[in-house]
């Protein structure tokens, strides 16, 4: 379980490895947290000849909260991201599904940049921001563009960043009412069977709100439009989560693998959002 | 590709070594500064034997280069407690049979040696999701979770003696 060997870098600026980037071309990749990359590169899936480490530069690390705006730098930790109470009072999913992603020791390491702009259909966070709705920052040569999270994810492993960019943050709204990042997996570490991210708002007996999407369902993370729109203006009911699921359902894209047939996925995947609405539901 | 020239302070030592950058920092801990309580288990990240702790976190050293630890402040079993003078975590292990073949044990324990740093007083719940990264073969859990429960109580009866 030896990877390849590799020219290991430590730049201490966006810049600085931006610039290794272009020079080592797609023999370079950045290492974050290195949770995802490393086991890939020990098995020998990964060939990566000039690594890149990104964690001397501390301007990708941190959490700024603003009135309506949370910005969180790349290189923060799950571990991190678990920690922060101001976090948790402005957008309390982020806490609740981080807690859900691997161990203790893999989340004082695993990044949030990293977790999305692997493109692990797996991982919980790519879900997860297209819930919240982020954006996210593509730093390269060329300057700096932003990307929805909705439109970053284009197959396994294949997302809207150049090979030489790096994801510098990620920015999305606070939010207030019901929230619930719901997961079902076979054991501590494991990827989602199925898992759901879902904000949503009342006015009186009302839902006037919902953002729905589901993780490992699809060779990409699936925001589900007609889902959300399926909880607006109802109750959140039995007859509206049936409607809720019933859309979702049309909007994933499952495969068989060690966790299960597809007829089982698309089981668990109703039912664990069925479970993710009744809790937001009851938070909002 | 050329070794690179790495520090590191285990154990309060100042340690130099020259490693390859593919060199995982479990076996420059074990094969080349013979340091070898934190064992190999799975070398995939999932079980935890070689939970060492570096700067202040609780790290699976089979999933980290050395050359990221370049720099750092490590922790392993060894320094935690020896033979003549155990940790509080080594006894109450060996009073509650927190062990049987020993061999995720040095992992369980110092693991349970940061848990215990950052909440003094968990419950047995959060013992258990703290201990999470930690596989055990051998006990079922059940008195790993005592011994560290009995050793959280004996570290505060400690503090409160000296305060």
């Amino acid at each position: 379980m030896i990877p390849a060997a590799f020219e290991y870098h430590r730049p201490g600026d966006v810049d600085a490895a931006i610039a290794l980037l272009q020079t080592h071309g797609d023999e370079a990749r950045v290492l974050a947290g290195g949770h995802s990359l490393i086991p890939m590169m020990k098995l020998r899936m990964a060939a990566v000849e000039h690594l890149i480490d990104l964690q001397d530069v501390t301007a990708l690390q941190g959490i700024q909260i603003a009135s309506d705006t949370v910005t969180i730098g790349a290189m923060t930790t799950q571990h991190d991201l678990i920690a922060d109470d101001g976090l948790a009072k402005v957008a309390p999913i982020i806490r609740e599904a981080a807690l859900q992603i691997a161990d203790p020791q893999v989340r004082y390491m695993g990044t949030i940049g990293g977790n999305v702009a692997n493109g692990d259909p797996g991982n919980d966070m790519p879900g997860l921001m297209q819930c919240v709705d982020a954006v996210f920052t593509l730093v390269g040569p060329d300057g700096t563009r932003e990307v929805k999270a909705r439109e970053f994810f284009e197959a396994a492993y294949m997302t809207a960043r150049d090979d030489e960019e790096i994801l510098t943050q990620i920015r999305f709204p606070t939010h207030a009412g019901g929230y619930a990042y719901e997961k079902q997996k076979r054991k501590i570490g494991d990827y989602a069977t199925a898992a759901a991210a879902v904000l949503l708002t009342r006015d009186g007996g009302m839902c006037n709100a919902a953002s729905v999407a589901m993780t490992n369902l699809s060779d990409v993370p699936v925001f589900s439009e007609n889902a959300s729109a399926a909880l607006v203006g109802s109750a959140c009911d039995a007859g509206a989560v049936k409607a809720a699921v019933d859309a979702m359902l049309e909007d994933i894209d499952p495969s068989e693998d060690n966790r299960g047939p597809v007829e089982f996925k698309r089981h668990v995947a109703g039912v664990i959002l069925g479970h993710a609405i009744a809790r937001a539901w009851s938070r909002a | 590709m050329g070794k690179m020239h790495i520090k590191l302070t285990v154990n309060g030592e100042a340690k130099e070594v020259l490693a390859e950058p593919r060199e995982l920092l479990i076996h420059t801990l074990r094969e080349q500064l013979e340091i070898t309580g934190p064992h190999i288990g799975c070398e995939t990240s999932h079980c935890g034997a070689c939970t060492v702790e570096m700067n202040g976190k609780s790290v699976k050293a089979c999933t980290m280069f050395a050359a990221q630890a370049n720099g750092a402040e490590i922790t392993t079993i060894e320094g935690l407690g020896y033979p003549d003078n155990l940790h509080v975590l080594q006894q109450t292990f060996r009073e509650h049979h927190g062990l049987q073949c020993g061999y995720c044990t040095p992992g369980m324990i110092t693991r349970a040696h940061r848990l215990l740093q950052e909440n003094p007083n968990p419950t047995e719940e959060e013992v258990r999701f703290g201990m999470a990264g930690n596989l055990c073969r051998c006990t079922g859990y059940q008195n790993i979770v005592k011994a560290i429960m009995a050793a959280a109580t004996e570290m505060n009866a400690a503090k409160e003696a000296a305060e």
